[in-house]
């Protein structure tokens, strides 16, 4: 049974853009090759942090939406915890309510790209 | 003498506090779902140390202050909002 989940991480403010895109198709890959299936992947950009980690006052914020199953979930924070440029992670399963609180906020933002 | 002021008399009409009846706003705005990286909602029910205010203030229904609760340490561990602040608002 696959079920719905969304993680965040924080990637650390030293690396390049490309770094940053290697980090996140790292991740992308990752997925893909437990056979999760990928919903959005949004790049909040370089965001302040409301505290400071590691001593680091912003940080890139990367947010992956996937259908997978419950399992996949303990490797990919094994990875996320191995993974020095990240900072901090959330991975959260998303219930019914999240899941249509999503696609219904996604509708509206097709609708104001496209207006 | 004293007992001619029994009653006492004010310029303007106090108002008797008609309390406002509190209301949960996700149960009527039919919220289902709190999303912690909305950070500008979930401001209106911290205070401004970055505390969760409690159901007693903001109404909120028990349900849902369990899920805001949630929400807002969620929220705090992406450092989306503080742990602690001073002059938040």
């Amino acid at each position: 049974m696959t079920k719905h989940y969304e993680t965040v991480f924080i990637l650390t403010p030293v690396l390049s853009e490309d770094q940053v895109k290697e980090a996140v198709k790292k991740y992308h890959d990752f997925l893909s090759e437990k056979k999760a299936e990928i919903v959005v992947s949004e790049s909040w950009g370089l965001r302040k942090l409301a505290y400071p980690i590691q001593k680091k006052s912003s940080g890139f914020y990367q947010l992956i939406e996937f259908k997978a199953e419950p399992n996949v979930i303990a490797d990919l924070e094994v990875a996320y915890k191995r993974d020095e440029r990240l900072i901090r992670f959330l991975t959260i399963s998303l219930d019914k309510h999240a899941v249509a609180y999503r696609e219904r906020k996604r509708a509206e933002k097709q609708n104001t790209e496209k207006a | 003498m004293a007992q001619t002021d029994s009653e006492i008399r004010y310029l303007t009409p106090i108002n008797v506090d008609v309390k406002k009846k509190k209301y949960c706003r996700f149960k009527k705005h039919g919220i289902k779902f709190i999303d912690y990286k909305d950070a500008d909602f979930l401001l209106k029910f911290i205070n401004e140390q970055g505390k969760i205010l409690p159901r007693r203030l903001t109404g909120t229904s028990l349900k849902y202050q369990r899920k805001l609760a949630k929400a807002i340490k969620r929220a705090r561990h992406l450092a989306l909002l503080p742990y602690v602040a001073d002059l938040l608002k």
